[in-house]
């Protein structure tokens, strides 16, 4: 860990100014990604602002029906929030699947979103890594790549985004709001917030330095049965091998988005259209575009078949 | 105290407080937060300073240049140690195959080059990551699979066997055997993954050094630490009375307690360093890999005539094979046996000893091989076992078990268990999406005899206090040496005090290979029984048949209070357990019954444990309670081996790539549903006064296996490399919509 110089922001502004005018400088909200990477000096951070004190911490209602949740709000307090139970069920669902009761409780919205990969070699600072340290080459490539990604991945770099959360955000075509260092708000949608590796594997989202995240908003309910069934190797306390976010009608439409397989919360929602024929249906388009390694291969029938049940429970 | 014949009856017998379910008398020390680890002893020395160990980056050549200038010029730093500073490595200690520091070659990935001393550890950790190495790589091994076919047959591990221990004519048999069976497994390298890391404090005053660490074997550890930084024995104290877990990892000396050593030296201050998890997975040591070839013949009636396995494994060069054909030369009558092991040099890092080292992968291959021939046989797993049952060491017919109860194990699991409702053919029973499968398998581990002291003081309170230099690494020592005491001396456990862990104590067994708990009760009997020679000479008594109980001691209708014989002073006695050969002419052993019952998502894969029964025959059981709390310990560490836990091997750079708990995953609690475990409890009278044998690592022998062959229950897919995860089956998994 680098030395680095700490400061609690008063306002949204004050945040975003600050960060976007000290080089090096981050947002800190509940640590639990941020500090763990600069224990290990993947990040190196001179000047952390700390967000905590903006009060982003409300989950309310909207104008158009749907939820506006708080950049601060906690994994805990979200995924228990009754509205949230109640009509974003997948949401609560990907919540407590992901991380443990105590990292829930310290994890806000906003981070989560913000969490890094868990490449293995991203975490070893001897290892080549263009996330890392963009052009030193990419040590999974040929590697240990079995948690690795199958879609969307890039030669410059084949890792996921490892987030529960996202992934029923993306089914649930959620916003993320944000405010940049100059004051002006915008609304990125949860399809164009995370990007695909491409060349520029270091350059994870659409957000601006020194563009803070201040909520997420949900639209409407929209009705339908929540599902997210998460793969993984042991019960509970690991990321997914693949997830699947859903919400399936009485008529056998849905939506779904993938986990665990690429950059981003993976969503094609013209392969929707053939929910009612099936899991294989859905998961020949969403991963026509698939390029695994040997050793991840197998997440393309996982992740048919972990379709299969979640499509089986929406009909029990 | 020398134990050559059979134990007759002893004051042990009574089972007052031996015996008995005990609640650990250090738990509330460890709950309470009041059972210092090694690394949060603060109070031991003043002005303690701290380490960072820099680990290499590259797996295998030489450090061409390092700059430690910047690292120096760092705020708070107060020294840096650079391997280059030795013109050769440290002398090796005696267990140690890396070495630990010294010199400019690099042997594995994350060996020890460096380490900075600083004020403040943030200090010392920023420090380290200026410090710049230039390296010159070497082509190194790294893929057991390859290595392997031309990996030389290695020594067998007693040596009075030839390498390729043969008895009778193991192809001739196997050739006119009506069924066969011959199969190759694997399984992968593991990490203990203990929850404490390595970690040492070291003070020097003047030519004499202390280190307050965490480590299994205090008596080893003390001589090979004045090995390795080359100074008289007598000038080296340790002290190690807390281990948050070691599981073979801390039975040596590692770099953290030498570089401690060192940096204190360089400092001129105390130095206390702990190993990241990083550095734990690839600086120190780990289960090495396999790769077994079983063959099998039996009659058609499933009684084994031929048996043979080999295991191939890999190490550092002078290092040693992981030991996993040992329990197939005792577990089943066969009159034509074969067992022999290939070691091929390999430069991961170094291969060595983590709980049943040898019995745990195994018994993995070896019995998931019987539960093959059992289904080729159309025998009855539990059934197949009891068949080839034997009650001698099955290379030497004259020489009997000491006990064996296998077959009970067998038998009461499977009435406990509910056997009789498994589906002989797999792939039958189905519960909504899941398959449902049963599996066990037989375990067995040896019971090691080795010698072991300690002292007794009788204080002038009539409080008694143990001192040995054996150690609790969190599986009950404390409380069944007070149990030893308090049984033979007659008093309550309350009034005893139980001191562990330093070097400056007589030498114990320490805590390895499940010996512990039987070798180091057996050495405070030998002291107790000095004791209680000494309380009756000085009351006076010159009855043969001295009492003590409540408290008193009584003959011949006179009874003093216990107390009173410390009324001039305190009684010290001081003696230990050697033995003869009782070892020798009989083949001690324990034994287990595991028994599994999986769910596999039918269309994930994923494999739930639903319950899990262990039952174990491991003579007398000191403490139910301390000995459940190790099966079921081991039994999770089975469930991990058989499902999740896997050192990824990068095979280009030569190094375990997950090498933290996010990657390297071991059950968490939601994975361990429900365990049972009954104990047979039958006193072994040829294995010490205490009638005792080993626990802790019998509850892994085994388990592996059962789950895996639970796995085959549920889904007919049969996977021979461990660990069984769902990319292994997943495609051969049934429809399911
Ligand atoms: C052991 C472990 C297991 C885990 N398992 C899972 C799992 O199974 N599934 C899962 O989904 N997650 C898992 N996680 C990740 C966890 O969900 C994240 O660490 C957490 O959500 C991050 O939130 P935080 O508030 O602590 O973020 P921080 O660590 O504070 O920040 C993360 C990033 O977000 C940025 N940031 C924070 N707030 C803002 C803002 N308002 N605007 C702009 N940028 C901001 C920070 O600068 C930083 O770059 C696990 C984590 C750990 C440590
Ligand atoms: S996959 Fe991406 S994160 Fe992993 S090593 Fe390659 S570049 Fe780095």
């Amino acid at each position: 860990m680098k030395a680095f110089t700490y400061a609690r922001a008063k306002s949204a502004a004050e945040a975003a100014a600050a960060v976007a005018q000290t080089p090096g400088a981050k947002f800190l909200a509940g640590g639990t990604n941020l500090l763990d990477l600069m224990k290990l000096q993947i990040e190196t951070p001179t000047h952390l602002v700390d967000v905590q004190d903006l009060g982003f911490d409300k989950i309310e209602a909207t104008p158009e029906g749907g939820l506006r949740i708080g950049a601060l709000v906690r994994n805990t307090a979200l995924a228990s929030d009754p509205r949230v139970r109640r009509d974003y069920g997948v949401l609560t669902r990907a919540i407590v699947a992901g991380a443990s009761g105590q990292l829930r409780n310290k994890a806000t919205t906003a981070g989560n979103l913000l969490q890094r990969t868990r490449c293995p070699y991203f975490y070893d600072t001897n290892q080549p890594c263009n996330k890392r340290q963009p052009g030193s080459g990419c040590a999974a490539i040929g590697g240990y790549s079995r948690q690795l990604g199958v879609v969307g991945t890039s030669d410059a770099c084949i890792a996921t985004y490892p987030g529960d959360m996202a992934v029923a955000m993306r089914v649930l075509d959620a916003q993320v709001e944000t405010v940049d260092p100059a004051g002006a708000r915008r609304s990125i949608p949860i399809a164009d917030f995370h990007r695909l590796w491409g060349d520029t594997p270091q350059v994870e989202t659409n957000l601006k330095r020194g563009e803070l995240i201040t909520a997420v908003t949900l639209p409407r309910p929209l009705g339908g049965k929540h599902i997210y069934q998460k793969v993984r190797d042991r019960a509970s306390y690991a990321f997914a091998l693949v997830s699947v976010a859903a919400v399936i009608q009485p008529d056998g439409s849905g939506r779904v988005a993938f986990g665990g397989v690429a950059p981003k919360p993976w969503r094609v929602e013209t392969a929707e259209a053939a929910m009612p024929q099936g899991a294989k249906a859905v998961t020949t388009q969403v991963f026509a575009v698939a390029r695994p390694t040997n050793d991840n291969r197998f997440k393309l029938l996982l992740a048919e078949r972990t379709l299969a049940a979640v499509i089986a429970e929406a009909r029990a | 105290m020398r134990f050559d014949t059979p134990a007759g009856t002893n004051p042990i017998d009574q089972l007052k407080v031996v015996g008995r379910a005990t609640s650990r008398i250090d738990g509330k020390f460890k709950t309470t937060g009041t059972a210092p680890y090694a690394y949060e002893r603060h109070d031991v020395v003043p002005n303690q300073a701290y380490g960072f160990v820099v680990g290499a980056a590259i797996a295998k050549g030489r450090i061409s240049a390092m700059n430690v200038e910047d690292a120096k010029a760092a705020p708070g730093v107060l020294a840096v140690v650079s391997t280059l500073d030795y013109a050769k490595p440290l002398p090796l200690g005696k267990m140690n195959i890396a070495h630990l520091f010294g010199g400019a070659d690099v042997a594995h990935y994350h060996q020890a080059i460096a380490v900075v001393i600083a004020e403040t550890f943030e200090q010392a950790r920023a420090a380290a990551s200026l410090i710049r190495t230039d390296y010159a790589r070497s082509p190194g091994k790294f893929d057991l699979a390859r290595e392997a076919a031309d990996a030389p047959i290695a020594p067998a591990s007693d040596k009075t066997k030839l390498p390729i221990d043969k008895v009778g004519d193991f192809a001739g048999a196997f050739a006119a055997a009506p069924v066969k069976l011959d199969q190759t497994y694997m399984t992968p390298d593991e990490s203990h993954a203990m929850m404490e890391p390595h970690a040492s404090i070291a003070a020097w005053d003047g030519d004499k050094l202390t280190v307050w660490t965490s480590n299994q074997m205090i008596h080893w550890s003390k001589g090979s630490l004045a090995t390795t930084l080359s100074i008289p024995e007598e000038k080296v104290r340790v002290d190690s009375p807390y281990i948050g877990g070691g599981f073979g990892g801390k039975l040596f000396i590692r770099s953290d307690v030498v570089l401690a050593a060192l940096g204190a030296k360089a400092a001129r201050r105390p130095v206390k360093i702990a190993l990241t998890r990083p550095l734990m997975m690839n600086n120190t040591t780990h289960r090495p890999a396999t790769i077994q070839h079983i063959r099998m013949g039996a009659t058609r009636d499933g009684r084994l005539t031929a048996i043979a396995h080999s295991s191939t494994s890999g190490n550092l060069p002078d290092g040693k094979p992981e030991t996993a054909v040992e329990q197939t030369k005792l577990l089943y009558a066969a009159a034509n046996r074969e067992t022999y092991m290939k070691l091929a040099t390999l430069d991961l890092p170094e291969g060595n000893a983590m709980r049943a080292p040898g019995e745990a992968p195994g018994l993995m291959v070896l019995e998931m091989a019987m539960d093959e021939m059992a289904e080729k046989l159309g025998v009855d797993p539990v059934e197949f076992r009891i068949l080839n049952d034997t009650q001698v060491d099955p290379e030497k017919p004259g020489r009997p078990f000491s006990q064996r109860h296998l077959v009970e194990c067998l038998r009461t699991g499977a009435e406990k268990f509910g056997w009789s409702k498994r589906h002989a053919t797999p792939g039958r029973v189905r519960e909504g999406r899941y398959l449902i499968g049963m599996g066990m398998a037989a375990g067995i581990r040896n019971n090691q005899l080795t010698k072991s002291a300690a002292r007794i003081k009788l204080e002038r309170d009539g409080r008694l206090t143990v001192e040995t230099d054996m150690t609790d690494i969190g599986t009950g020592t404390y409380t069944i040496l007070a149990q030893t005491a308090a049984e033979m001396m007659g008093v309550p456990l309350d009034r005893i005090d139980v001191k562990l862990g330093d070097s400056d104590f007589p030498a114990s067994s320490g805590s390895g290979g499940q010996w512990g708990a039987n070798n180091s009760t057996a050495g405070l009997y030998a002291a107790c029984v000095k004791l209680r020679a000494a309380v009756a000479r000085q009351l006076g008594f010159i009855e043969a048949d001295v009492q003590f109980a409540d408290g008193k001691v009584t003959a011949g209708g006179r009874s003093v209070d216990l107390r009173d014989a410390a009324r001039g002073g305190p009684i010290v006695a001081e003696d230990g357990i050697e033995y003869g050969t009782l070892d020798k002419q009989y083949q001690q052993s324990t034994f287990a019954g595991h028994f599994v019952e999986v769910a596999v998502d039918g269309y994930t894969g994923e494999t739930r444990i639903r319950r899990m029964l262990a039952v174990c025959d491991a003579g007398r059981i000191l403490n139910p309670k301390t000995a459940r709390s190790q099966v079921i310990g081991a039994m999770t560490m089975g469930a991990g081996a058989a499902l999740v836990e896997e050192l990824a091997v990068d095979k280009r750079f030569g190094f375990f790539v997950n090498h933290d708990l996010a990657s390297y995953e071991v059950p968490v609690h939601a994975d361990i549903p429900h365990q049972e475990v009954i104990f047979l409890d039958y006193p072994d009278d040829k294995s010490s006064p205490m009638k005792a044998k080993g626990v802790g690592e019998l509850g892994l022998c085994g388990v592996g296996a059962a789950i895996a062959n639970a796995i085959y229950n549920a889904t007919g897919v049969r996977v021979r490399d461990y660990p069984i995860t769902l990319d292994k089956y997943l495609e051969k998994l049934p429809e399911m919509s």
